[in-house]
């Protein structure tokens, strides 16, 4: 039904390489979130995959056949915007309704498939709201009735939360994880909130500079990054590098170690003193200064009393500790 | 800034120049209608005394009114179809990426700078002269004896001439409000498999649809008044086949020299251009709500 292959697909916009190529393969059902800091090429690959841009060289496969140079229309894909994207003169039906007239499909056929869309959407009191009449994220449902009408292959979503506000960002996300356990169809979610990443991905793809860094599972990256930007990118607050003396005493060039793999104990081996204690309730966030290491983020759970001056000493979890080596590639 | 006070205060500031422009208006239109009611003839001596309706009943007995009203309405609707349909395709034309843009838009624009009467006589002179028009060269290039453009066809002349030079304020207004396309609602579309022709059926055009009600209701409230191009071209002639309102009006002031009939005929046009004014209000005015 929706399996995606991209093979060696590249794009360049005048002599700019975006992406200088790109090889992946996105499973029949499979939820898929790209991620990478803001001009990374996120988008641009998402729209090379819809169609929207034409691929430099590459190939694009969708469902065994070639789609490199098939028009949006007929790939099959759908697409929800940042912005929405909804027509502003169509009623909400209209709306969802249009890729359906548009296929030229019955009016009683098209009728139903609307009507189980705002089901599932809770649009049916809407349907003859314009969109401008509508909450941001009512709006956000009309797109993605939009897209779901279609049945199409695979769904495409860019940065499709951004815009709403954090509390209903929450619901979004849990609703179009739920529509996904429903639909079981291939979706593609771009993003750069690692929450989003993390919650929501069946495989998270990271993406640097237009080119892919590591393909896995949420916890994979978080577990074994396979190089220090997925180590730096993956996880929240940020894993502390270390690099130098200490990194040495562990065969490394440079060793990695998350806040929350940092225990506080009076006899650590690192001691050091409590610059900012960021107080969140059920967790702690410390930035201890270390003679000879930098600042390092600790990560306390529950209300610890430290306060800004405080001597601590910090014990690594050494089965956690990540190592990297001169390429900053993880080593074995 | 809507309390009960700064209302108040706003409705104060507004009222001379409210005021001024209502004497403005209205003073002359008194007078209008005051005349129109008189007779009042330059070549005659005999200037005073009220002659009731008679100078509205000669319009409306004299074929040439008849002749003229229909002159008019098709002035207003051929200028108002041809700018409309071909700003619209000129302003995709000119919206795609192309080489010299700004140089290509400001060619597009110039003629709407040029003054009526100069326009009218560059179209004449120069396009539909018989002997040294261009479409005159044209013809005789293809074999065929030129087309006597101001004595065969006056009325369509009249409104290619005018067409010609209110197409680049369509063309602008137009290309306005393309440009205020959101490119994501095309790529949506695209997405939903709209060929190129329903992408401008159901989303350009109804983007569209604001700038185009701006477009005929400008255009409609000059068109109505055309006259320089009638004066400067075919005086409204052969007989009478180009005379439209304002110049069957002008004939009788200036020709006829018959003021208190020029003012009836002024009065019939307020009410002509009212009556034109409500049917477009009504029928595309709920365009210009937000
Ligand atoms: N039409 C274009 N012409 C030239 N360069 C472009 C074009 N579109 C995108 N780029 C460049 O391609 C790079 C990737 O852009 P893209 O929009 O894919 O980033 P992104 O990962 O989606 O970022 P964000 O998270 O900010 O949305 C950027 O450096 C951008 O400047
Ligand atoms: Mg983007």
């Amino acid at each position: 039904m929706g399996k995606i292959v991209l093979n060696r697909v590249n794009k360049s916009f005048g002599d700019v390489a975006v992406i200088p190529g790109i090889d992946l393969e996105i499973e029949n059902g499979e939820f898929v979130v790209f991620v990478g800091p803001s001009g990374c090429g996120k988008s641009t690959l998402l729209r090379l995959i819809a169609g929207l841009e034409d691929t430099s060289s590459g190939r694009i496969e969708i469902d065994g056949k070639d789609a490199t140079t098939l028009p949006p229309a007929k790939r099959g894909l759908a697409m929800v915007f940042q912005s929405y994207a909804l027509y502003p003169h169509m009623s909400v039906k209209k709306n969802i309704g249009f890729p359906l007239k548009m296929a030229g499909m019955d009016a009683a056929e098209a009728e139903k498939r609307i009507a189980n869309a705002a089901r599932i959407l809770n649009l049916t009191n809407y349907l003859d709201r314009r969109p401008g009449q509508l909450s941001g994220g009512q709006r956000q449902r009309v797109a993605i009735g939009r897209a779901i009408v279609r049945e199409p292959a695979a769904f495409l979503f860019d940065e499709p939360l951004s815009n709403l506000d954090a509390a209903l960002r929450v619901s979004m996300r849990q609703e179009i994880t739920e529509l996904h356990q429903t639909l079981k169809t291939t979706m593609i979610y771009v993003t750069h909130d690692q929450v989003e990443a993390m919650t929501m991905a069946d495989k998270i793809v990271v993406l640097n500079a237009g080119n892919i860094e590591q393909v896995g599972s949420p916890l994979e990256l978080y577990h074994r990054p396979a190089n220090l930007f997925v180590a730096g990118f993956i996880g929240s607050p940020k894993m502390n590098l270390i690099d130098g003396a200490e990194a040495m005493k562990h065969n490394a060039t440079t060793i990695g170690i998350r806040p929350e793999h940092l225990d506080v104990r009076a006899d650590g081996p690192w001691q050091g003193i409590v610059g900012l204690a960021e107080h969140l309730g059920s967790d702690t966030f410390l930035k201890v200064t270390v003679e000879g290491l930098g600042t390092l983020t600790v990560r306390a759970t529950g209300e610890v009393s430290l306060r800004h001056g405080d001597r601590i000493g910090l014990s690594p979890q050494l089965e956690r500790l990540h190592r990297f080596g001169a390429d900053g590639k993880a080593l074995a | 800034m809507s309390t009960h006070s700064s209302r108040f205060a706003a409705r104060l500031m507004v009222a001379p120049s409210v005021a001024l422009l209502l004497i403005w208006m209205i003073v002359p239109l008194v007078m209008t209608i005051y005349y129109s009611f008189r007779l009042y003839r330059l070549v005659s001596p005999d200037r005073t005394g009220w002659t009731g309706f008679t100078n509205y009943t000669w319009f409306f007995k004299s074929s040439d009114f008849w002749l003229a009203m229909g002159n008019t309405l098709a002035l207003v609707g051929g200028v108002l179809a041809i700018t409309v349909v071909l700003g619209i395709a000129i302003a995709l034309l000119i919206d795609q990426p192309v080489k010299g843009q700004g140089v290509l838009r400001i060619l597009v624009i110039a003629p709407f700078f040029v003054m009526p009467p100069v326009a009218a006589s560059i179209l004449e002179n120069l396009f539909m002269h018989p002997q040294n028009g261009l479409f005159a060269a044209v013809s005789i290039y293809f074999g065929s004896d030129p087309i006597l453009y101001m004595q065969d066809y006056p009325m369509w002349s009249v409104i290619g001439i005018v067409s010609w030079e209110w197409l680049p304020f369509a063309t602008l207004i137009l290309l306005t409000s393309l440009q205020s396309m959101s490119s994501e609602q095309l790529e949506a579309a695209e997405m939903d498999g709209a060929s190129a022709l329903s992408r401008f059926r159901y989303i350009i055009l109804p983007h569209m649809m604001r700038a185009i009600t701006v477009v005929i209701l400008i255009q409609t409230i000059f068109l109505l008044g055309i006259f320089g191009e009638i004066f400067t071209t075919t005086q409204g002639g052969p007989g009478s086949a180009s005379t439209t309102l304002p110049y069957l009006i002008f004939k009788q002031a200036i020709v006829a020299k018959d003021i208190g009939r020029a003012a009836a005929g002024g009065i019939i046009a307020v009410v002509l251009a009212n009556i034109v004014a409500i049917f477009l209000m009504r029928g595309i005015g709920k365009h210009l709500d937000a």
